[in-house]
């Protein structure tokens, strides 16, 4: 069992109370997954005080925004100066809380991951992009979110996970959201059968995988798909296609929210939209505290559909 | 008497359930704010009214021995699992597993009812007013189930004993279900399901019954003859 949690706002001026109203979805599914939770988190504008840790000084449009992660002590402005050594490009740091920071580079994704990957191989990135943040760790997922100071952050979209973990450990890697190309994340509530064989595919392929979760297979299929040119519903028609098992998808890139569930629908999904914004949750009592909830067209997507929001 | 009051933002799940188990035969009791709580007025034996006001979680009315659990929003799933004797009515929209398992007692759902509604039902009777989505009375065993819209695909599937009216479409039928021809008998029993439910829309003498060929009650060890 797993908690999913999504808002998508169409009302420029809720954008502020984003990060709290993730924060109270979040915490009302800790009941479904109490081991370890993450969140994506999209702003436009992170020089803004209420979005994400900005980096100072930087014409956004350039950069992409790395999230970093260590278990261990990192000097994160030691491990900036040797990854913009190596890249030959300029790299800032934003500290987020004391395992985690967000760096600005314009070094291009390729050579930022490559040299962060073999000057400090002992940091994970669980996501990058131009307005995308993530951030996973292991615990109760309200304090994640304190620690993190997610509750006053401010933007336009952000999905959520709690998990409660079947196929794969309870580590910072194997938790959700899975975000393995530019504000790309998946959440994912359920499981995969058949994840080995696309992971082989995949993988031969040329895809790199970061760990042996069924989930982080079904987000590298998406990406693969995205890169070859298809939308995300093509996407994840593929991943109807071609994945086998119970799942719940929530997938979100710089302007889109998708849900889909499988054709069995075996796990929960309700979704809440108003004129203000979108909302997804495994259960109803998620969405119970967002304004406006009373007056929302509340349903619940039917198997194999696809449901696409853009901005 | 004047209904208790129990505010789910003031009480936790375990301390209504409690109070409401306390309660003597004949009263009522008002649920205010369940903002979806899970396993409101479950495992009640007395005979009491209890009135959620709004929208309400998993399990509502579960393993109910005497309530009548009225619902006025909607519910997740598996409302009225389990339910022995009495009523839920929810007078929105079910999720899945409506009346899982279900051994006697009626659930009403005014709504609609998500997929697999009736799943397993063990002798219990589920109205639902609106559509159903699919696995609709997946092999429920015993009862009878009547849908007032249109059901999902694969209705009935695997069916024993129990017996499912349709007043609207079938998308398909499940493995071993079967439309039988509707007897006189059959349209006294819609009739007073109707009735029970509070369906007007319904006209008993128009609806499809939906029972078990019982094809998969036996295996047949010479199948294909592989054996």
């Amino acid at each position: 069992m797993c908690g999913l949690i999504g808002l998508h706002l169409k009302n420029p001026s809720l954008q502020p109370r984003l990060g709290e109203l993730l924060t109270q979805m979040l915490e009302a599914m800790t009941t479904r997954g109490p081991d370890s939770a993450g969140i994506a988190f999209y702003a436009d504008h992170p020089d803004h005080p209420h979005h994400p840790p900005a980096i100072a000084g930087r014409e956004q449009d350039q950069d992409l925004r790395y999230s970093l992660r260590s278990d261990e002590i990192i000097d994160w402005d030691l491990l900036a100066k040797r990854i913009a050594a190596e890249t030959g490009r300029d790299v800032r740091v934003e500290p987020l809380a004391a395992e985690s920071a967000v760096f600005g580079s314009d070094a291009g994704e390729a050579s930022f991951l490559a040299a962060a990957r073999r000057i400090a191989p002992q940091v994970s990135v669980p996501g990058y992009g131009r307005s995308m943040v993530v951030v996973k760790d292991v615990g109760a997922p309200k304090a994640i979110c304190t620690r993190y100071g997610i509750p006053s952050w401010g933007g336009y979209q952000g999905i959520g996970h709690t998990r409660m973990a079947t196929e794969s450990a309870v580590t910072t890697a194997h938790s959700h959201p899975f975000a393995p190309a530019a504000d790309l994340a998946l959440v994912h509530n359920g499981s995969f059968s058949n994840y080995a064989t696309i992971r082989g595919r995949l993988a031969r392929q040329g895809t790199r995988f970061d760990t042996d979760n069924d989930s982080e297979v079904a987000a590298r299929l998406v990406a693969a798909r995205m890169a070859e040119g298809a939308d995300l519903e093509e996407a994840l028609r593929t991943v109807l296609k071609e994945m086998d098992g119970f799942f719940t998808l929530l997938v979100t890139t710089r302007t889109q929210f998708a849900v889909v569930r499988d054709s069995f629908a075996c796990k929960p999904a309700v979704i809440a939209e108003t004129g203000d914004y979108v909302a997804m949750a495994s259960e109803y009592h998620a969405l119970a505290g967002l304004p406006g909830i009373t007056g929302a067209r509340v349903f619940e997507p039917m198997p194999e559909e696809i449901h696409v929001w853009s901005r | 008497m004047e209904p208790v009051i129990l505010s789910c933002a003031e009480l936790s799940t375990r301390e209504i359930n409690a109070a409401l188990a306390a309660l003597p035969d004949g009263a009522c009791a008002r649920v205010l704010e369940p903002g979806g709580r899970h396993n409101l007025a479950v495992g009640l034996s007395n005979r009491i009214r209890v009135d959620i006001e709004g929208h309400a979680g998993y399990y509502i009315g579960g393993l109910g021995q005497g309530p009548d659990v009225v619902v006025s929003g909607f519910v997740g799933w598996s409302v009225g699992e389990n339910l022995m004797a009495g009523s839920v009515r929810v007078k929105g929209n079910a999720s899945e597993c409506a009346g899982a398992s279900s051994h006697g007692g009626t659930i009403v759902i005014e709504g609609d009812a998500s997929s697999r509604a009736g799943i397993s039902l063990k002798g219990g009777t589920l109205l639902v007013a609106g559509n159903v989505g699919h696995m609709g009375g997946f092999m429920a065993q015993a009862g009878v189930m009547l849908i007032g819209g249109d059901a999902g695909d694969a209705l009935g599937d695997s069916l024993y004993e129990a017996v499912i009216y349709v007043a609207g479409k079938i998308a398909s039928l499940g493995s071993d279900a079967r439309m039988e021809e509707l007897t006189e008998a059959d349209v006294q029993v819609v009739q007073a399901l109707a009735d029970l439910g509070g369906f007007d829309h319904v006209q008993p003498e128009n609806v499809t019954r939906v029972a078990s060929a019982r094809s998969l009650y036996n295996f047949d060890a010479l199948k294909d003859q592989k054996y």
